[in-house]
């Protein structure tokens, strides 16, 4: 059973306390957005077979809203974090990378900090 | 359709083979190595895309195609589902496409000239809420509309034609049910097997242990795929592999609004004779059909997170087996042999693509999610009408991918819940 630890209560949380919410760091498109920007936010995801950002919230617990990294090919967790977050932490990317070697991190500033 | 190289299969051929020790059977389809290109090539050898190659080469005439495949012929989704055949759709485009299917499954196996057991021995889906009582009635009224037949049926005479049934809950109490007396099952296997003589037969290459690896396109068109077994050129590349679209998409340069996840099934032990109609029930994901062989087998419901791994939650198989035996008493002393998983895709209203894409030449068949199996004779036809011609034709029309853009869906959700 899939288990991923809260980080706001700290509970190491099975997957039936929790209830799933999809890709995370998703760009909400306002008003102005164009037809593709809106297909784009409602139904093109990434839908990666390898390190995935998703969401998750603590249902049976805290009922707080947070993200995870999770491997969707191997199921390894790299980590949690909060949802208040633009991207995961380094830490959870050096744990991405040593599962994974290929894989970097799709935001930039990121992927520099690794690579230095 | 004649069959020169594996021999057509008769009760003569039976005789025949009996007298000389059945030395005299061909192999069922070919195994060559691929060649420099192709006009068609189709990624998956599943039911669905073998389907599509056997009827670009029966209604068009396109037989210089390849259908290439990752691992084996028939070992993905098609191997995997609960055979499971209906086609009583609430929305009238998925009703047309499904209703083709069954029509086309009905003389399948005379068609093929290989027995694929289709066994119409009837369908039920349960009504288990008030809510689902009202959704079915809408979906009888909706498929006599369609001119697929299909009727609603108090729980009497439901316990009638399924007698192991426990109508009374308390939990699920079984409130009536959706029956479509021409439903049914087939055996998986048989129909890839099946598919893929006919296609051998008609001079197409199957490639096994072929993974795609690359896409390679120039000025907006499609030139070649590259694979594990070299580079094989194409006019027209139809991808057609369920859980692993979007990773094929990429590699084309677009992205779908598809998602990925574990979809389970089981078998039980075998046993006598006890039910010889599919009973569905959605509102706990739990599907069941009793095989030829006599076990019990049980489709359940998905994981609702993304994932690849052909196996699922045990939670979830926890949860359907737990509602089952409520419904069905009697299987609460049964083992499971085997529990397995497949990757489904899931689009975001429930209903599968087969379309065109913004790169030229490229066709995608995919999205059909949890219930793929009781489409692929009339998927593969309208898909091969949209490859052939280069535009949908009357069955593929509404399942463009650019209904997303425009609001066009064709929502399925809402009508046979979650999983279908």
């Amino acid at each position: 059973m899939l288990i991923l630890t809260c980080p706001y209560c700290g509970v190491k949380a099975e997957e039936t306390e929790l209830s799933p919410g999809g890709e995370a760091h998703l760009k909400r498109i306002g008003p102005k957005g164009t037809a593709e920007e809106f297909e784009a936010y409602l139904f093109a995801r990434k839908n990666i077979k390898g390190v995935h950002f998703e969401r998750w919230r603590h249902a049976y617990g805290c009922n707080k809203w947070f993200l995870a990294a999770r491997d969707t090919h191997t199921m390894q967790v790299y980590g949690t974090y909060k949802a208040q977050t633009a991207h995961a932490t380094d830490e959870i990317v050096a744990n991405a990378r040593q599962a994974r070697a290929e894989w970097v991190p799709d935001w930039p500033q990121a992927s520099e900090a690794v690579v230095a | 359709m004649p069959s020169p190289r594996s021999g057509r299969y008769s009760v003569f051929a039976i005789a025949r083979e009996a007298l000389r020790q059945h030395q005299g059977w061909n192999r069922a389809w070919a195994s060559p190595e691929p060649r420099e290109r192709y006009k068609v090539v189709i990624v998956g050898a599943g039911g669905h895309g073998l389907a599509t190659a056997y009827y670009l080469g029966k209604n068009f005439g396109i037989t210089d195609v390849a259908v290439i495949e990752k691992g084996w012929l028939g070992g993905g989704n098609t191997g995997r589902n609960t055979t499971i055949i209906r086609s009583n759709y609430l929305q009238d485009p998925s009703a047309a496409i499904y209703d083709k299917a069954l029509k086309l499954y009905e003389n399948l196996s005379q068609d093929l000239n290989y027995n694929v057991m289709f066994s119409p021995r009837g369908l039920i889906m349960l009504a288990q809420t008030e809510h689902e009582v009202r959704g079915y009635k809408r979906t009888v009224y909706a498929n006599n509309l369609q001119g697929v037949s299909t009727e609603w049926i108090e729980p009497k005479r439901l316990k009638e034609i399924v007698p192991i049934i426990n109508i009374d809950g308390p939990r699920y109490p079984v409130l009536g049910g959706l029956y479509q007396a021409r439903g049914g099952t087939a055996r998986h296997d048989a129909v890839a097997w099946g598919y893929a003589r006919a296609c051998s037969d008609m001079g197409m290459h199957i490639i096994q242990t072929c993974e795609v690896t690359g896409i390679e396109t120039a000025n907006g068109q499609v030139q070649a795929v590259s694979t594990t077994k070299g580079r094989i050129g194409c006019e027209k590349l139809a991808l057609v592999v369920a859980g692993h679209s979007s990773q094929l998409a990429e590699m084309a340069g677009f992205r779908l609004p598809i998602e990925s996840v574990p979809l389970q099934a089981m078998v039980s032990e075998p046993i006598k004779p006890c039910m010889d109609v599919v009973v569905m029930a959605n509102t706990v994901h739990g599907y069941m059909s009793q095989s030829d062989k006599g076990e019990m087998v049980i489709g359940g419901g998905t994981d609702s997170y993304n994932a690849f791994t052909q196996r699922g939650s045990w939670h979830h198989i926890e949860e359907t087996v737990r509602a089952l035996i409520e419904t069905f008493p009697m299987i609460s002393r049964l083992k499971m042999l085997r529990q397995w998983g497949g990757i489904v895709d899931m689009t975001g209203d429930r209903s599968p693509i087969l379309s065109a894409t913004p790169v030229g030449n490229i066709f995608v068949n995919c999205g059909w999610g949890t219930g793929g199996f009781k489409a692929i004779p009339g998927s593969g036809w309208a898909m091969a009408e949209l490859i052939a011609q280069g535009r949908p034709g009357p069955l593929a029309a509404a399942f463009g991918m650019n209904r997303f853009r425009e609001g066009r869906f064709i929502d399925e959700s809402v009508a046979a819940g979650v999983a279908h």
